[in-house]
């Protein structure tokens, strides 16, 4: 009786005995990836197994030797140009899986590798779920990283699954569970090695359909969840962290809140009709293209070859200075790329400090059982020290983190061509000097090139490759692979003082310092920013990146890019002051407590130091609101950014706006600086920039390519889309609640010394995340749902069965670890 | 005892190509909290780096540890997995006592005598601050009758056993298992035995310490001793801790004997402290030495181990095991240029020194009508020894090889004796060349 196998091109049925044997293998790609295709087969399938009365059970594998279903196709979602259109698709994806929830016969998902977006929504409809206890297996629900919710029926089956604040985490963060934790929190029905996968999901067929789960719980769960009452404590605690953590500049969080809501509180039927609804509206949010195009581009750009050489293998490395920055460098080197590396410091104390920003970072790991004891001790050996030449004859590259001072790097370039071999790269972090300098007398220039990370670099995802006018083709494309083997993104910038994104940041900052001086308050000027979408205020990030820093960086740029890099005055009197920021317990905002602060539990770095307005002779006089203030800033970055793109300092407007997205946390959600200026259209900002520049003097002069572009009409990218307001704020709930924020993580400016410091703040409370904004929604009246969309109007309307979408994308790299920029939010990992 | 060739079949010497250890560090310092294996990782995996050994040309690795660590008993084997060496090194733990790192020395060195392998390394490790602190044997026991027991009542019959004594944790041994006669016990015998006078101790420690705080100041242990990074990484450490930089000899007069109150010379400074630390060796075939472009530190040009009883005179291994180690070498003491013998105790070390001297030793003991020979003390543990350095005991041997080794070259070449006492009544011997 044994049956023929039925192949269609995305999905085959086989038998085995009376069980029916569903593999889903997308040809052409390296992962399963729903598409409109593959949800038309799957329909095709389950129509002939919802008519087969022999069957006892099917079983859903993957045919991808490492992922189960990576999502939806991103680009199917992005094709939707209606929010009809979209929903229609989200109600086609509830009604496949609908259709295998109702099935008299059990339905079990075997899930081997990543199971995200629509894969795992596709997997909760199935009776049972069994998984690998591999480490590449992972759970999630991560469309929020796209400004989108889960729109299969993920908001619905998700919190009736697992207990609602875990599934509340789950969606808001875009967090995976390893399986482990899936298997704890009652995700999923068992674990087990993966050669018995299959096995084990048979005999779950033999047991028959589930009986009724009981939802694992902890006590506040129980207390909290059962009841209405308490879960709507557990919504509006969460829609007070959104809030707090997006200031209404990303829709889809307090959607998805909204979402989860309606369905446990109405039922389902409304539920699943509101999920599909808003999935639709925050399709055409201008948040979720910025973030779709954000995650095609970054995308595009880890696969692009910088170069026909194929890149040569880095087998050995040695990062020169053991500071924050070599620390941070030795450490994405040895757990990311897993190339051994070498420090190499002046002193001893150097060392220290460089193994301890591993061992840190790994022992937090190791807390929160990420990894194993074993495995940190594993990692932590490929990190070795001398403050000799030693060991490092054979380093296949050397990163440079030194002193920011030519004569120092060109000093350490010369000793390494001395003690190094003939192929040896050899990389400066400079965060300010031109390379061609640093080469200037090197034996081999043509391996001496620019590798900037910015800070923490464990946390930052971009890197600066910085290519001299004598850099070989080869040694670009090994230092690109390099960089993208540590986990960074890197875009090829070309030489000159302050590459790109320190050039950009630069102007921005001093504009800051600029509306200081004008008797702007320092809170309001960061909060406005932070507000607006950075992860941390302007005058904040001097702070963390070091005054001292920022201020020595401003000469170097004057002298060779122009007077409008002059520093305002503001540096010289807290140099004077010894006000170098953070790490000196000194800057703009105050560092160090008093007793009765810190017993009443206040953070330092928190309230601006009273003392500062004295000390600069500043008369505290809020002028400006908080557009205004969020303008100046702002235009200074966007002038330059367009300038570096017309001095070719950086390829395309592409790679500009991913060097400002994830190399300074400009708002994802606008898509970069190019996308913005296409958004407010280069007319208006040429007239802002004008009218700047009559006011405040030449700093604002625009530069040419947008009085062309202003001229003609011109945009960066082909595809204009106008930003109508009514467009991106689908939501009537609304941003309140101000109240003082905080950063998260931060670029960086230049390096060496301090580091911001991420904190890592979440929804809630969980440990790790990669969170990324969120969005607001101030509840009105909470039971009735808050709308979104317009067609809200429209209520009732049958339920249509369409699909919904998902994140798709290679590999989704696990990533433990905290984090928090809300840059990596969007971004996908590799 | 005939002549005994350290060669390959096809006639090459075994090359000792370099060697490391880590700084060692008194009980409970600056390796608090670091296992042996944690040292020992450290120094097998700076020593690769340091020399450019590629992981995939070492075809063994034998380590040893004295102070077992029941976690991880077979610690040769973790190191290779656990600094990501090849995983196909072959890989096995030895332990003999003091003289652990000379075993594992000979270890190596026979397989590449045997011609199985072409490079190893050998080294050992000790902690004396991680130590696997265990249960009384009563309660051992009743854990495991706990175990197998059903019920409650048989339960309750087996924790009725116990007394409140059979619950004090019970610490590594100091004492020797066959004999319950502890190190210091055997060290204050022999300085009665031999008549050992505890000035004569005294001078010898703060000689000990002398030379080694010299050595230290000159330079010449940098290339040997590596600076050790531990967990948590606050700090670091450079130089062995436990060397006296300001050694007055009046100050060791001050010292209460220590294993014999009323008529005891033994004091805790002029016998070698409990001490952490790891040490390895690089051997290899002279020919694939060269080839791959190294210059060896050395040879080894003979070993030999002695066995003798344990009541009385346990540490005098060192005058059983170095004749036939100068025999096999076809040489007699007066040929070697350096004489290193490992400073378990002051006292051991003199009566050691007596008997090499003693031709009524040699009749006796040795059956040998000639007394090894009268140490010339300008040749003898010239830049201190043990007493000094300290003695996390499987480190030791490998440290001497290597610390002698280092010292025959700078003096342009050479033979030299390596020896050690270890418990059990075992000696070691090794006779070293450098070119």
């Amino acid at each position: 009786m044994t049956k023929k196998t039925l192949t269609m091109e995305h999905i085959s049925l086989s038998y085995q005995g009376s069980v029916g044997i569903l593999t889903l293998d997308v040809p052409d790609q390296s992962m399963n990836v729903l598409s409109r295709q593959s949800m038309s087969e799957i329909e095709a399938m389950l129509k002939e197994v919802e008519s087969d009365s022999d069957l006892s059970g099917v079983v859903l594998l993957s045919g991808k030797a490492d992922s189960f279903i990576a999502g939806a196709d991103v680009e199917m979602l992005d094709a939707c140009d209606s929010v009809e259109e979209a929903s229609k698709l989200a109600r086609r994806g509830q009604a496949i899986f609908k259709r295998i929830e109702s099935l008299n016969i059990p339905f079990v998902a075997a899930i081997h590798g990543i199971c995200l977006g629509g894969g795992l929504e596709l997997a909760l409809a199935c009776h049972y779920r069994i998984c690998s206890d591999d480490e590449k297996t992972q759970l999630g629900l991560p469309e929020v990283k796209l400004g989108l919710l889960p729109g299969s029926g993920g908001t619905q089956r998700l919190p009736r699954l697992i207990n609602l604040q875990t599934a509340l985490d789950m969606m808001l963060t875009g967090k995976q569970l390893r399986a482990k934790q899936a298997l704890k929190q009652g995700l999923v029905d068992a674990m087990v090695a993966e050669p018995i996968l299959l096995e084990v999901a048979l005999k779950y067929i033999e047991k028959g359909m589930p009986d009724r789960r009981q939802v694992k719980r902890n006590v506040l769960g129980k207390l909290l969840e059962k009841n209405s009452f308490g879960r709507s404590i557990i919504f509006d605690q969460a829609l007070k962290a959104v809030e707090k953590k997006t200031f209404g500049n990303y829709p889809a969080p307090s959607n998805i809140i909204q979402a989860v809501r309606v369905g446990l509180e109405n039922g389902t039927a409304q539920g699943y009709e509101l999920e599909a609804r808003l999935f639709g509206s925050l399709t055409q949010t201008q948040q979720s293209k910025q973030l779709r195009q954000l995650f095609f581009a970054s995308t595009a750009l880890k696969k692009t070859h910088t170069s026909e050489l194929k890149p040569k293998k880095i087998s050995k490395a040695a990062v020169l200075g053991g500071g924050l920055m070599g620390g941070g460098i030795a450490y994405v080197t040895a757990t990311k790329a897993n190339v051994p590396v070498r420090i190499k410091d002046i002193s001893q104390e150097g060392i220290s400090a460089a193994l301890a920003y591993s061992y840190k970072l790994l022992n937090q790991k190791v807390k929160r059982r990420f990894i194993k004891p074993m495995a940190l001790q594993k990692e932590m050996a490929k990190i070795t020290g001398s403050t000799e030449f030693v060991g490092i004859k054979d380093a296949d590259i050397v990163v440079e983190a030194v002193f920011e001072d030519l004569k120092v790097k060109q000093t350490v370039l010369y000793e390494i061509e001395q003690h190094c071999s003939e192929q040896t790269i050899f990389a400066s972090n400079t965060s300010s000097l031109p390379i061609k300098k640093i080469a200037e007398h090197a034996e081999r220039p043509e391996n001496v090139i620019g590798l900037h990370y910015f800070s923490p670099v464990d946390k930052m995802p971009l890197a600066e490759v910085i290519v001299h006018e004598g850099t070989s083709e080869q040694t670009i494309s090994t230092v690109v692979n390099f960089a993208r083997k540590q986990g960074k993104t890197p875009i090829v910038v070309k030489d000159g003082a302050g590459f790109y994104v320190n050039r950009i940041l630069a102007l921005y900052l001093n504009e800051a310092a600029n509306l200081l001086l004008a008797g702007e308050p320092i809170e309001r000027i960061d909060r406005s920013l932070v507000r607006f979408g950075f992860p941390v205020g302007p005058l904040k990030l001097l702070d963390e990146v070091g005054i001292d820093i920022g201020s020595k960086i401003c000469p170097i740029l004057s002298s060779d890019l122009g007077g409008r890099f002059n520093p305002p005055e503001v540096f010289d009197a807290l140099i004077e002051d010894e006000r170098f920021g953070k790490k000196n317990k000194s800057g703009f905002y105050l560092y160090k407590l008093s007793n009765l602060d810190k017993l009443l539990g206040r953070k330092s770095g928190k309230k601006v130091d009273p003392a500062l307005y004295d000390l600069l002779n500043i008369v505290e006089k809020p002028q400006l609101n908080e557009e205004e203030l969020v303008e100046r800033c702002l235009i200074q970055m966007l002038n330059e950014a367009a300038r570096c793109l017309e001095e070719g300092i950086i390829a395309s407007a592409r790679d500009g706006d991913i060097g400002a997205i994830f190399g300074i946390g400009f708002p994802p959600y606008l898509g970069g600086p190019f996308r913005y200026i296409d958004s407010l259209g280069a007319d208006h900002l040429v007239s802002l920039l004008k009218s700047c520049e009559a006011r405040f003097g030449k700093r604002f002069e625009p530069c040419d390519l947008l009085l062309e572009m202003a001229e003609s009409g011109d945009t960066f990218y082909e595809k204009v889309e106008p930003r109508h307001e009514d467009e991106q704020k689908p939501e009537p709930g609304a941003v309140q609640d101000k109240e003082d924020t905080q950063s998260e993580s931060e670029p960086e400016l230049a390096q060496e010394k301090e580091a911001p410091q991420p904190e890592p703040e979440l929804v809630q409370g969980k440990e790790d995340t990669q969170s990324e904004s969120e969005p607001e929604l101030v509840q009105e009246k909470e039971e009735n749902p808050p709308e979104v969309e317009p067609e809200l109007a429209q209520e009732k309307e049958a339920p249509q069965p369409e699909i919904k979408p998902e994140l798709t994308q290679e590999k989704e790299e696990p990533q433990p670890e905290v984090d928090s920029d809300k840059l990596e939010a969007s971004k996908a990992k590799e | 005892m005939s002549q005994y060739q350290v060669k390959t079949p096809d006639g090459h010497r075994v090359a000792v190509v370099a060697g490391l250890r880590t700084p060692f560090a008194k009980q409970a310092s600056y390796f608090h909290g670091v296992s042996s294996l944690d040292m020992a990782k450290l120094v097998v995996n700076e020593m690769l780096i340091r020399h450019d050994l590629a992981a995939k040309e070492v075809e063994q690795l034998v380590y040893g540890q004295v102070i077992q660590t029941p976690a991880a008993p077979n610690i040769a084997r973790e190191i290779v997995l656990g600094i990501g060496m090849n995983v196909n090194t072959d890989a096995y733990s030895v332990s003999r006592a003091c003289a652990t790192s000379f075993q594992s020395t000979v270890n190596i060195c026979e397989s590449i005598m045997a011609g199985a392998i072409s490079t190893g390394i050998a080294g050992g490790a000790d902690s004396s601050s991680v130590l696997p602190i265990g249960v009384s044997t009563r309660l051992a026991r009743a854990l495991v009758d706990l175990n197998k027991a059903r019920s409650l009542s048989q339960r309750f019959d087996i924790i009725k056993r116990l007394g409140l004594k059979d619950l004090i944790p019970v610490p590594p041994a100091v004492a020797e298992y066959s004999t319950g006669i502890s190190m210091g016990q055997s060290a204050e015998q022999m300085a009665k035995n031999h008549h050992i006078s505890r000035i004569e101790q005294d001078q010898f420690a703060h000689r000990s310490h002398t030379l080694a705080a010299q050595a230290w100041q000159d330079g010449k242990l940098n290339d040997e001793v590596m600076v050790a990074h531990a967990p948590p990484y606050n700090g670091f450490l450079e130089v062995d801790n436990n060397i006296r930089f300001d050694s007055v000899l009046d100050s060791y007069a001050r010292l209460r004997s220590a294993f014999d109150k009323q008529h005891g010379t033994v004091t805790a400074a002029n016998s070698t402290p409990l001490t952490d630390g790891a040490s390895a060796l690089i051997l290899m075939r002279e020919d694939k030495a060269k080839a791959l472009g190294y210059e060896p530190l050395g040879y080894i040009r003979s070993y030999a181990f002695a066995d003798i009883d344990v009541w009385q005179d346990m540490l005098m291994g060192p005058s059983y095991a170095t004749p036939l180690a100068l025999d096999r070498a076809g040489m007699t003491l007066a040929d070697l240029d350096l004489i290193d013998m490992h400073e378990a105790f002051a006292a051991q070390t003199l009566a050691n020194v007596k008997m090499f001297a003693s031709k009524q030793f040699a009749q006796d003991k040795l059956n040998r009508s000639a007394a090894i020979g009268e140490i010339d003390m300008d040749k003898f543990n010239v830049n201190g020894g043990s007493i000094a350095y300290g003695h996390p005991f499987a480190a030791t041997g490998a440290r001497m090889i290597c610390q002698t080794l280092h010292e025959l070259k700078r003096r342009g070449g050479g033979t030299a004796l390596t020896t050690a006492c270890a418990a059990g009544g075992i000696g070691a011997a090794m006779v070293l060349e450098a070119e």
